[in-house]
C-alpha cells in the first residue's frame, strides 16, 4: 500500500536555515554557562564577555564540522577553554605587557553572596568563606582551576570535563585532588 | 530544578542539591562540611556574579577609550624614544666630526709650523754656508781688477 508521504529534497538555504536555527538554540541555552565559567576563570567581565562571544563566532564558523561525537556543550566548553589558554599565551608573548588588567579583586568578587543566607552574621561568614575559596583558585595552576570550576561552578562529571579539557579522567581527579586540598588548606588557615 | 532550587535551604543543612553528591565523589571521600558548605557557597556566590554581570550595561565604548588611550600613550613614548635616540646619535655623529675637524687643524697648523722651521732652520744654514764660502774664496774677478789697477797706475 503506497503512502501519500512524499519526501522533497532539501534545498540548500532550507539547510542552512535549519542549521541557524540550531545554533541559535544552542547559543541561547549553552551562552550563560560558558560565560559563567570564563567570567569565573578571569575574573574580568569585559574580558569574559568578549571571549564568549568569540567562542561563539568560532562555534558558528565550525557548526557544520560539528558531529555530535559530544554533547554541544562540551564542545562548547572546548573551544572556550583553548581561546582562555591562547588569551593568556599571547598576553605572555606580548612585548608592551599591559600591566594593569580589568580583572576585578577578590574583595569585590566575593561580595556576591548566595542569596540564602538569612541573618547578617552569616551573610558575613558566606562572604569570608567565598573570598577563601577565591584566594585558594587564585593560587591554582591554569588546569587546575579550569578542572576546578567545571567540576565546582558548572558541575560537570568528570567524563565531561576529560572530553573538555582534553586529559584523562585520571589526571582530571589528580588536578581536582591538589585543588581541593588548597582549598582545604586556605579554609583551615583562617580558622 | 534551578541551581537557586538545589541549594536555597543549604543554610540549615535540610536540603542538599545534586552538587553536593558530586562534590562527594570526586575523591572518593567525602567532604568534610565546612570545605562542602565554602564551595556551595563559592558556586551559588559565581552565579549569582555572573548573572548580574551578563544583565549590566556594557561598558565597550570606555574600555575602547581606555585601550585607545593606552595605545596613544604607547605610541607618543615610542615617538619620543625613537626621537630622542636619533637626536643623540645625531648629536653624537655630530660632535664626533667637530672633533675631527678641530684635531686636523691642529694637526694641520702643527705641520705648518714644523715645515717653518724646517725652512727658517734651512735659509739659516745656507746664509751660514754662503758667508763663510765668500770669506774664504777670492772674487772671480779680483785678478782682472789688479790689472786695471796696475794699467792705470803706468
Amino acid at each position: 500500500m503506497a503512502t501519500d508521504t512524499t519526501w522533497e529534497p532539501m534545498t540548500n538555504e532550507t539547510a542552512q536555515e535549519v542549521a541557524a536555527e540550531e545554533f541559535s538554540a544552542v547559543v541561547t541555552r549553552h551562552r550563560p554557562q560558558i560565560f559563567r565559567f570564563l567570567l569565573a576563570s578571569t575574573r574580568d567581565p569585559d574580558l569574559a564577555e568578549t571571549l564568549t562571544q568569540d567562542c561563539f563566532l568560532k562555534a558558528h564558523r565550525n557548526w557544520a564540522g560539528f558531529r555530535g561525537e559530544s554533547s554541544p556543550m562540551t564542545w562548547l566548553m572546548r573551544i572556550a577553554i583553548n581561546l582562555q589558554k591562547d588569551h593568556w599565551r599571547n598576553r605572555r608573548m606580548q612585548f608592551w605587557r599591559q600591566t594593569q588588567t580589568n580583572a576585578v579583586d577578590m574583595d569585590e568578587a566575593s561580595d556576591w553572596l548566595p542569596s540564602g543566607e538569612s541573618s547578617i552574621e552569616q551573610q558575613l561568614l558566606a562572604k569570608e568563606r567565598v573570598g577563601q575559596v577565591w584566594k585558594a583558585v587564585e593560587g591554582l595552576s591554569e588546569r587546575q582551576r579550569t578542572v576546578f570550576l567545571l567540576r565546582y561552578v558548572e558541575e560537570q562529571e568528570l567524563s565531561e570535563i576529560a572530553r573538555a579539557t582534553g586529559l584523562h579522567e585520571g589526571t582530571v581527579k589528580a588536578h581536582l585532588s591538589r585543588a581541593l586540598a588548597r582549598v582545604r588548606r586556605e579554609l583551615g588557615g583562617r580558622r | 530544578m534551578s541551581f537557586n532550587d538545589k541549594f536555597a535551604d543549604r543554610t540549615d543543612g535540610s536540603k542538599v542539591g545534586t552538587g553536593d553528591r558530586n562534590m562527594q565523589q570526586v575523591t572518593g571521600s567525602e567532604l568534610e562540611p565546612e570545605l562542602e558548605k565554602a564551595l556551595a557557597d563559592f558556586c551559588l556566590a559565581v552565579h549569582a556574579w555572573s548573572d548580574a554581570a551578563s544583565h549590566r550595561p556594557r561598558t565597550l565604548a570606555a574600555t575602547v577609550r581606555r585601550r585607545s588611550w593606552r595605545l596613544a600613550a604607547g605610541w607618543a613614548l615610542g615617538c619620543a624614544l625613537m626621537a630622542g635616540s636619533l637626536s643623540g646619535g645625531f648629536y653624537e655623529h655630530h660632535h664626533r666630526q667637530e672633533l675631527a675637524r678641530i684635531a686636523a687643524v691642529r694637526a694641520a697648523e702643527q705641520q705648518k709650523l714644523a715645515a717653518e722651521q724646517r725652512a727658517r732652520e734651512e735659509e739659516e744654514e745656507l746664509a751660514k754656508v754662503d758667508s763663510e764660502v765668500s770669506r774664504e774664496v777670492p772674487s772671480a774677478m779680483e785678478p782682472l781688477v789688479q790689472l786695471m789697477d796696475e794699467d792705470d797706475s803706468k
